[in-house]
This record gives C-alpha cells, structure tokens and sequence, in this order.
C-alpha cells in the first residue's frame, strides 16, 4: 500500500473517532469505547476495501457491512457519514427522536447498513446468510462482519461459525474486535471465550491475528482473505477499548457512557492533535 | 369417508408446486423429514439448505439471505421457530421487515405421543404480537396451499402455523379462493357465531352438525388469517347474532380468542367465551385422546355453544 494511501486511512480513522465522541456527546448516551476500538477497522472497509457507492445503497452487487457488535453504531455512522451515505450535520442528532439514526444501526431507516443490529451474537448469522445468497447467485461481492469479543460468549455466534464453515463460505470475512473488555469487566473475568484463536480453528475458519490499529495489517490480513478458499477467514484484531482518548483507553467505564462537555473537548483536542501530527508526517 | 391431510404435507407439496422461482429458498433444522421439507429438497437440492439443529442461526440467516433478495422460507417445529429463535424473528426478521416466511410444523397438542416439550400452545400469542409480522393459520390442505402461494407473492415476514396431524380436508381446490386477512364465513347461522382456526375449523364443523340436530343454527367463521384479523367479519357476526365463541388448537391466552375479542371490546361488546387450552401444558398421548381431555371435540364444542347461548337468553 501506498504511503499516501496508509496516511488517508490513518486521517479517516482519526476523523471517525471524533465524529464518535461528537454523536456520544451530542446523544448524552452510546457506547464510545468499543467505537473507538474498532475505528480502523472500519475505516479500511469503507475507504479501501468495500466494493460500495453512497448513490446506490441498495446495488445488488455491493459488498456487504454487518456490524454484528451493533452497538458501536456510532464508529458505522461516522464511516457513512465520510463517505458520503448520510449528510455529516445529521450525527449530531444520533440517538434523538427526530433522528433516523437509531441507537443501533436499522437498515430500514438508514442508507448504506446492510443489516439491523444491537441484539449481540445475531449480526453474524446474518453475515452467513448474505455470503449464503452471495455463494448461490454466483455472485462475486464479499461480506465483512465485526464481532465484540464479549459478544462471542452468545451461542448463536458458534452456530454461525460451524455454518460458515460448513458452506465453506470464502466469501465472508469476520473481524473480532479483541479489545479484552465487555460491560462488566475483563472477558476473562466475566465468562472467558479464551483462547479464541484456536477456538476458531476448531470450527473451521482460517485465523489471521493482527495488530487492530496497525491499517497495514488489516489491509494484508483483509487481502489473503481474498485469496483464501474454501473457508471463511476470521481476523482477530488485537485491539485497546477506547482506543485514541487516553483516558478512555483500557477502562470497562467508558463502555457505555458518555462524555461530559470537559471530557468530550479533552479528547476532540487530543484526536485534533493527531490529525496535525498526520498533516506533518 | 373424507380425505384427510396434513397440512405439513400440503406444505411441502406447495414448496414444490410453487418453488420454481431461483429466488425462493428453502432452510429446515435437521427436521425435513417432518416438516416435509424434504419434498424441496428432491425437487430443488441446490436452493435447500440444511441448517442443523441450531435454529437461532437459521432464522437470523434466514434473514440475511432475504435482504439479499431471497424470498426464504424456514422451517422447523413450531415450538422452535416461534419459542427459541423468537428474539431473532423478532429482531432480525420482522424489525425490517424481511422476506422470511417461517414454515412451522407441529403446532398444538395433536403432535401427540412427543408431549408437551413438543406442543406449542403459546406461538400465535408470540407471533402476532409483533409488528410486521402476518400470521397464518390454515385449517386443510388446501387452505395450506394457497397460504404458500400467497406468502411467496407477498412482500414481508410470514408465520404459517401447521400439524403434524392428517386432518379433513374441507375446502373445493377447485373454487377456493383465498383471501389475505379475511375470514371465511362456512356457515350462516345467526343463533350464535363459533370463530375457529386450524384443525379447529373441522371439528367446528362437526360440532355445527350437532347443534344443528337440536335446531341451533350456528354461524361458523373461519379466521384463517390470525393476523391481520378480518374485523369487518368478526363485527359484523357479533351484531347479528350477539354471542361468539372462539375455538383453537391454543392456548386460551394471547392466540384467537384474544384477538377476536379484542376487536369485540372495542367494536362492539358481545359475551365471548374461550375454548382452548386453558393455561396448561400438554402431555403425550393418542392425538384423538388427546383432543378428548384438552378438550376441544366437536361435542365439547357444541356444549359451550350451547351455554352461550343459554347465557345470551338468560341477559
Ligand atoms: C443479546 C444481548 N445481550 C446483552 C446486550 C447488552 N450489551 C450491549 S454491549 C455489551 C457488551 C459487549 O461487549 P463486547 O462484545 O466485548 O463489545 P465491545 O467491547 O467491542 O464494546 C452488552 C452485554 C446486548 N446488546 N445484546
Ligand atoms: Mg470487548
């Protein structure tokens, strides 16, 4: 990948976590943590990797985005917001009852989500089912899906995988967005999902384990998935929760509270402050 | 003697008859043979897809495929479709408003020998309450068909409430027509209206031939679509005959004996009386003993008929 094109992704990563601790602060509610942990994922799909265009959401040949971790909305929101699906002004209404932008993402109402999410462990059936359309219709679009590594403590994400693999569905790409925390603490305090990767080997998938925040590694980790076949690819991101506000980083805390008008300055300005370090680099 | 069907054979029948199209896709959960399913299968292997017994997957899938523009029907029992994979219907079929229309088989206590883990009594409740979903009931084989036929060409989530039992097969296929959300008068009477649903609708009958016997003249309503209710049928029925009885392979809480009586609380107040199963479980048995201790015989039918009316004389 190009210079130009890492340091594009780097600026829209940064630009992704300030429109997240915008919509957060502007809610008063909503989930900035495991938003911020997965801002470069998400900024690699929708400005390098997606076959997508904002002037046809519905393009039956698009590849698909199921946040399957649904409510890290604001992450997805500040993304099609960037690239051009929703008008930036509306993230500031996130959360409201004049607002189309829901808590958790609604395909129904919102241009450029492919499915409705929020209810943990169900976004990646759905993932399984778009690759199972994909694989049928003779179609070459790819499927994406972030799973919460709390999340994966729901049955249902298993039987998602053995099906996946079961259809051999190289079609699909799953990322865990491995940031170690969930609501109530630590995974491995609150019920243990480790250790993941050989979890997922057992069911079927190819395993490549990545830096999360490294946009290199995912775009390298995103292309032999691409050349993986016969069976789906899950990316384990290593990851820190509220990743990019220093004081957000690490704490379970920051899961699902919002800012306060201090606390959202303090991390606009750090986040501002690395968009100039980008600007110089 | 009458033909009798199950309706989970019409079904599978109607999958084939009308599954040529390459956008209809058939899931089941390891109960094809069942659910018959299996008929799909032979005709169109590359458009069935086993799931396995992992039916919370299956409907979420289920509606992924569909907002791939797949019109997708999912089957198992009913107990599963509607009881453990209710937050997926709920969430991920009928929040936006998929194109899944959920085939469940085995609905009600005349599953028989499998008992009550088996026997859902609960599902219309869960069902029609939730928005966008269409909630059917079909009372033969032929009524079966063509809620198939109606639900593929129907944009939208669709529950189809079938048995596993081979029941009487009392409408024409030749002159039937049916209709989305209306009910089927099947017979005129104005003594009293009896509302059925299901394998209901048959032994309503019986029981309308009973009654008939002692003079009583019944009207028989056949509310096929529980959801959305025919209301116009269901007023229309109470003002003239100013006493309903609903009869249902259900539970008397939240399935058609709520719903019809909620349109008549607030249309038009009428006594209603509810024969159902009465806040029970069910239990293993002969599904013809069964029906016999739940219940829901044409002469336990005809009896509650009866009281109504005596009731109704007696204001
Ligand atoms: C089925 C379900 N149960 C509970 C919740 C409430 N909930 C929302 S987020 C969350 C924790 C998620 O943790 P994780 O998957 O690790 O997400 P992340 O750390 O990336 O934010 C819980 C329990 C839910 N949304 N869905
Ligand atoms: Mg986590």
């Amino acid at each position: 990948m190009e210079i130009q094109k890492l340091k594009e992704l780097k600026r829209y990563a940064t630009i992704i976590r300030k429109d997240i601790i915008d919509q957060v602060y502007s809610a008063a509610a909503g989930h900035p943590g495991g938003s911020l942990s997965c801002a470069d994922i998400v900024s690699v799909l929708y400005f390098k990797e997606m076959r997508i265009d904002p002037k046809r959401p519905h393009w039956e040949d698009r590849d698909r985005f199921v946040l399957s971790k649904g409510h890290c909305s604001p992450a997805l929101y500040g993304a099609l917001a960037e690239r051009g699906f929703i008008p930036k002004e509306d993230l500031l209404k996130f959360r409201q009852a004049s607002s189309y932008l829901e808590g958790h993402p609604s395909m129904k109402l919102i241009p450029g989500v492919d499915m409705s999410t929020g209810s943990l462990g169900q976004g990646i059936s759905a993932a399984v089912g778009m690759a199972l359309a994909g694989k049928l219709d003779g179609k070459d679009y790819r499927v994406y899906s972030i799973l919460g590594d709390g999340e994966i403590e729901e049955g249902q994400v298993w039987e998602a995988l053995m099906c996946a693999a079961h259809y051999k569905l190289d079609n699909l790409t799953v990322f865990l967005d491995h940031n170690g925390l969930q609501i109530d603490g630590k995974i491995t305090d609150v019920l243990s999902p480790e250790p993941v990767k050989d979890k997922f080997e057992a069911f079927g998938l190819k395993v490549i384990v990545v830096n999360g925040h490294e946009h290199q590694q995912i775009v390298e980790a995103i292309d032999e998935a691409k050349k993986t076949k016969g069976k789906p690819v899950m990316i384990v991101a290593e990851t820190v929760k509220g990743k990019g506000v220093s004081f957000m980083e690490n704490e379970a805390g920051w899961h699902g509270t919002a800012p306060n008008k201090e606390q959202r300055d303090k991390a606009i300005a750090e986040l501002d402050d690395l968009l100039a370090k980008l600007e110089v680099e | 003697m009458v033909k009798k069907i199950a309706t989970r054979d019409a079904y599978g029948n109607a999958l084939v008859e009308f599954g040529s199209d390459n956008k209809i896709v058939v899931m089941d959960a390891d109960l094809s043979k069942s659910t018959k399913t299996e008929l799909f299968k032979k005709q169109y292997p590359e458009r069935f897809l086993n799931m396995g017994i992992a039916e919370a997957n299956m409907m979420t899938a289920a509606a992924g495929m569909a907002s791939c523009n797949k019109i997708v029907f999912a089957s198992t029992f009913a107990m599963f479709a509607s009881g453990r994979a209710y937050e997926q219907v709920r969430n991920s079929i009928c929040y936006p408003a998929l194109n899944v229309k959920i085939g469940a088989t085995h609905a009600g206590i005349t599953v028989g020998e499998d008992g009550a883990s088996h026997q859902t009594i609960e599902d219309i409740a869960l069902m029609r309450v939730l928005p966008n979903m269409t909630v059917i009931s079909p009372a033969d084989a032929v009524e079966t068909r063509a809620a198939v036929k109606t639900a593929i060409e129907t944009d939208g989530p669709f529950y189809i409430r079938l048995g596993r039992l081979a029941v009487p097969v009392i409408n024409d296929e030749n002159d039937y027509k049916f209709e989305l959300g209306k009910g089927v008068l099947v017979s005129e009477g104005a003594d009293v209206t009896i509302v059925c649903t299901g394998y209901m609708v048959s032994q309503t009958i019986e029981a309308g031939k009973l009654l008939e016997k002692e003079g009583i003249k019944p009207r028989i309503i056949n509310i096929h679509t529980i959801k959305p209710i025919d209301k116009d049928i269901l007023i229309k029925a109470a003002k003239e005959t100013g006493a309903i009885l609903t009869v249902e392979e259900h539970s008397i809480i939240g399935g058609l004996g709520s719903a019809v009586s909620e349109v008549i609380v607030e249309n038009c107040p009428v006594p209603v009386k509810r024969v159902g199963i009465n806040d029970k479980f069910g239990k293993s048995g002969k599904p013809d003993e069964l029906l016999v201790m739940y219940g829901l015989t044409p002469e336990n039918i005809a009896i509650k008929a009866k009281e109504l009316l005596e009731s109704k004389k007696n204001k």
